[in-house]
């Protein structure tokens, strides 16, 4: 699914990445845990192309196919989707016009037809039921005024609503209740399947508790030092990492 | 070189199902598309302006002598006065003698279509306007004004069953005498300010609306100005009377060809509402900008105000601003009645090198009366970009309420926003609200609507509707949609 290779990537000259290999075949669900600064969120934001880090050398390529130097929308119309840790708000655009507005771009993308306003509407109402989400909730502004948890639902339906190949979630159970944290998980576990794959960035097992990867990897001063079972999760809520540092 | 008209207009785009889903799916030209001139037989004046020429003018639309009179009166004060420079725009001396007073179509205008030259009915077409009832859809009556001129008002058999008066100004001053001496220069006076004292000596044509007592006018009233001609100033004049308890929804759309030279557009509009009457009046300014140099364009420097005369009447004033080199402009409303309400929703977009100065004045002279004033700034390119806003509360408004947002978005930049809001409170028992802000459009807001799949453009077009939300929804139906896509054509390829 992804191939990341030898990436080193800097953001106003400071070098984050420095060096990352990272490979994610379809039907897998990994993890990267690490300390704050560590290079987590660069490394999503990397993936997803956002233009205020710069790829200084190494490669990311998706089925085969390099994306390193492609745009931000067409990466995520190949099937790069990010759940953001901090989602912005977009006053006045409301959540229902948004949500079509990109799944009819992947539609076209994939030379399928527009989908209607009729079946939108019914497939989103389905979504939003199973994230214990009111219909109301189209109507309001993306991300505006909504809670924290409200915020990653919305990352979690358009997730569910867009259905791409590989699900980055940039630390999406932070700051949830645990009935937010078991809703968000049941979205994810409700998307994933033997097509596409999934990126989780978090600091904490508990996400883990209902989402079960298939590797785990702990990342150190921008490289992933060390990858293998859960068990390497529960030595990190243990020892933390200093150990990886000897 | 092609002649000149000037059409009035309106462009309407109907069949739209969900005005809040229909936009971004539409690929638009980036070009502005109604740059096209007319090519039609016309009777024009040689550049110039003196008394002789108003006299002359005032023949020709055989007026009264009272009329001339008036006009002569303004102009003479016109002589007196200097051109306005308080305004943040910055633009070339204008020559008033180098510009022609009056151009129209040589065709004598006559109640029935057929009589139109096929030329100018063709550029309505092109404007996407019919002036065949037939082919429109009910509910919108149009004057079109073609220059100096008005061509055709359609509907006017079925608005007048209603007892609604809506013809062009010329013909008002023909039929209805008494309610233009009534009327005319009542809201604003032909010495009030340059632009209107020049209107005033003059102004050849525009639209004339009457609503009698009672009458919820049964659709939307409409005027499309389009200025043909070259070197030709257009003065049009506006005047709508809403009587006890009457409605109106006026809609005003403008275009004009793309020339390399500026020229001046200085109309006055005049709004007088009674006891429990309402009018709302929107306004889509799409006049030619300029080219990417600034060279080009339409200076727009307009006069208009309603007079809430009558105790619980309403204006309301909505304007889309895209178009225009440099644009002069302060709708505003004259409180008098009591729990009077004045309105004043905007959204001004400049680019390249266009220059907006535009905002609103309230004046508050009845008890409880209320003013509401919502203003959406975009600036691109090296778009200037000032609201300038006046709330004026008068000793006797008791009760007296204002709320002011005035919010601003910057792409790029080289732009700039302004705000200059003046505050003059005279009772003390007034409430004043003032917001305002300045953001731009963050490039966080940009990265997730891209990471989603949406293009740039369509990005942009997103967060820019979204901002101008609250304004839109205050058009009617129709001209919302016209609003969005003019705003989506407008910043295309202005980020990047």
């Amino acid at each position: 699914m992804i191939k990341i290779d030898r990436l080193k990537a800097s953001i106003d000259d400071k070098e984050i990445l420095k060096g990352i290999d990272l490979e994610i075949p379809a039907g897998e669900v990994h993890v990267i845990m690490g300390r704050n600064g560590s290079g987590k969120s660069t490394l999503a934001n990397v993936i997803a192309g956002n233009e205020a880090y710069e790829v200084d050398s190494g490669s990311i390529a998706m089925n085969n196919n390099d994306i390193t130097e492609m745009s931000i929308e067409n990466r995520a119309l190949e099937g790069i989707f990010l759940c953001f840790q901090y989602p912005v708000a977009i006053p006045g655009v409301g959540m229902a016009y948004f949500l079509r507005s990109a799944l009819n771009a992947h539609r076209k993308h994939q030379g399928k037809d527009e989908m209607d306003a009729l079946e939108f509407l019914n497939n989103a109402k389905k979504i939003l039921s199973e994230l214990g989400l009111d219909d109301s909730f189209l109507k309001r502004s993306i991300n505006d005024g909504f809670s924290g948890g409200e915020k990653k639902k919305s990352e979690i339906l358009q997730l569910l609503t867009i259905n791409p190949k590989l699900a980055v979630l940039d630390e999406t159970d932070s700051g949830l209740d645990v009935d937010a944290l078991r809703t968000v998980a049941k979205g994810v576990n409700k998307f994933k399947n033997e097509n596409n794959s999934v990126l989780i960035i978090t600091h904490y097992q508990r996400l883990l508790d209902y989402i079960k990867p298939d590797v785990v990897h702990l990342m150190i001063d921008g490289k992933i030092v060390k990858s293998g079972d859960m068990s390497l999760v529960e030595k990190v809520e243990k020892d933390g990492y200093s150990w990886l540092e000897n | 070189m092609l002649q000149g008209l000037v059409v009035v207009v309106l462009v309407f785009q109907h069949n739209m199902v969900d005005k809040n889903q229909q936009v971004i799916d539409k690929t638009i030209d980036q070009e502005y598309k109604y740059g096209f001139s007319t090519d039609v037989d016309q009777t024009k004046f040689e550049p110039g302006l003196d008394e002789e020429v108003i006299a002359k003018l005032s023949k020709i639309k055989e007026e009264p002598k009272w009329l001339l009179d008036w006009r002569l009166k303004a102009f003479r004060k016109w002589k007196k006065m200097s051109e306005p420079t308080w305004a943040k725009v910055d633009y070339e001396p204008i020559d008033y003698q180098a510009l022609s007073y009056y151009a129209a179509p040589k065709q004598k205008k006559n109640n029935s279509l057929d009589d139109v030259d096929p030329e100018i009915l063709e550029t309505y077409n092109k404007l996407g306007i019919s002036l065949d009832e037939q082919k429109r859809l009910e509910g919108v009556a149009v004057d079109a004004v073609f220059d100096s001129v008005s061509i055709a008002t359609t509907f006017k058999d079925e608005l007048a069953k209603h007892g609604v008066i809506f013809c062009s100004f010329s013909e008002a001053v023909k039929d209805y005498p008494d309610l233009i001496k009534k009327y005319l220069g009542s809201v604003i006076p032909a010495n009030d300010n340059y632009f209107a004292a020049l209107n005033s000596a003059v102004f050849s044509d525009g639209s004339f609306v009457y609503i009698p007592k009672g009458v919820r006018c049964p659709m939307e009233l409409s005027t499309y100005f389009r200025i043909n001609a070259t070197n030709t100033g257009q003065f049009e004049r506006t005047l709508i009377i809403a009587d006890e308890g009457s409605y109106v929804s006026y809609l005003e759309g403008c275009t004009a060809p793309m020339r390399d030279e500026n020229q001046l557009h200085a109309a006055c509009v005049e709004l007088v509402a009674h006891k429990d009457a309402t009018i709302k009046y929107s306004t889509i300014q799409n006049w030619y900008s300029g080219d990417m140099e600034g060279k080009g364009g339409i200076y727009n420097f307009v006069t208009k105000r309603g007079n809430c005369l009558g105790d619980n009447s309403k204006i309301s004033w909505t304007q889309v601003e895209t178009g225009s080199a440099v644009t002069w402009k302060y709708p505003s409303v004259i409180m008098r009645g009591d729990n009077s309400v004045g309105e004043f929703y905007s959204v001004a977009v400049t680019k390249n090198k266009q220059q907006a100065d535009t905002g609103t004045k309230m004046i508050h002279i009845g008890k409880n009366t209320k003013s509401t004033i919502i203003t959406k700034g975009i600036s691109a390119g090296e778009g200037q970009n000032t609201y300038r806003g006046g709330v004026k509360i008068l000793k006797d408004a008791e009760n007296a309420q204002n709320f002011s947002q005035c919010d601003s978005i910057l792409i790029g930049d080289k732009c700039g926003a302004h705000t200059f809001p003046y505050i003059d409170v005279k009772n003390p028992s007034a409430k004043m609200e003032h917001e305002a802000t300045t953001s731009s459009i963050g490039e966080d807001q940009l990265f997730y609507c891209n990471q989603r799949g949406i293009k740039l453009d369509d990005a942009v077009s997103m967060i820019v509707n979204g901002f101008c939300k609250e304004v839109f929804e205050e058009l009617p139906m129709e001209f919302a949609v016209e609003a969005k896509q003019l705003i989506e054509v407008t910043l295309e390829n202005s980020v990047g």
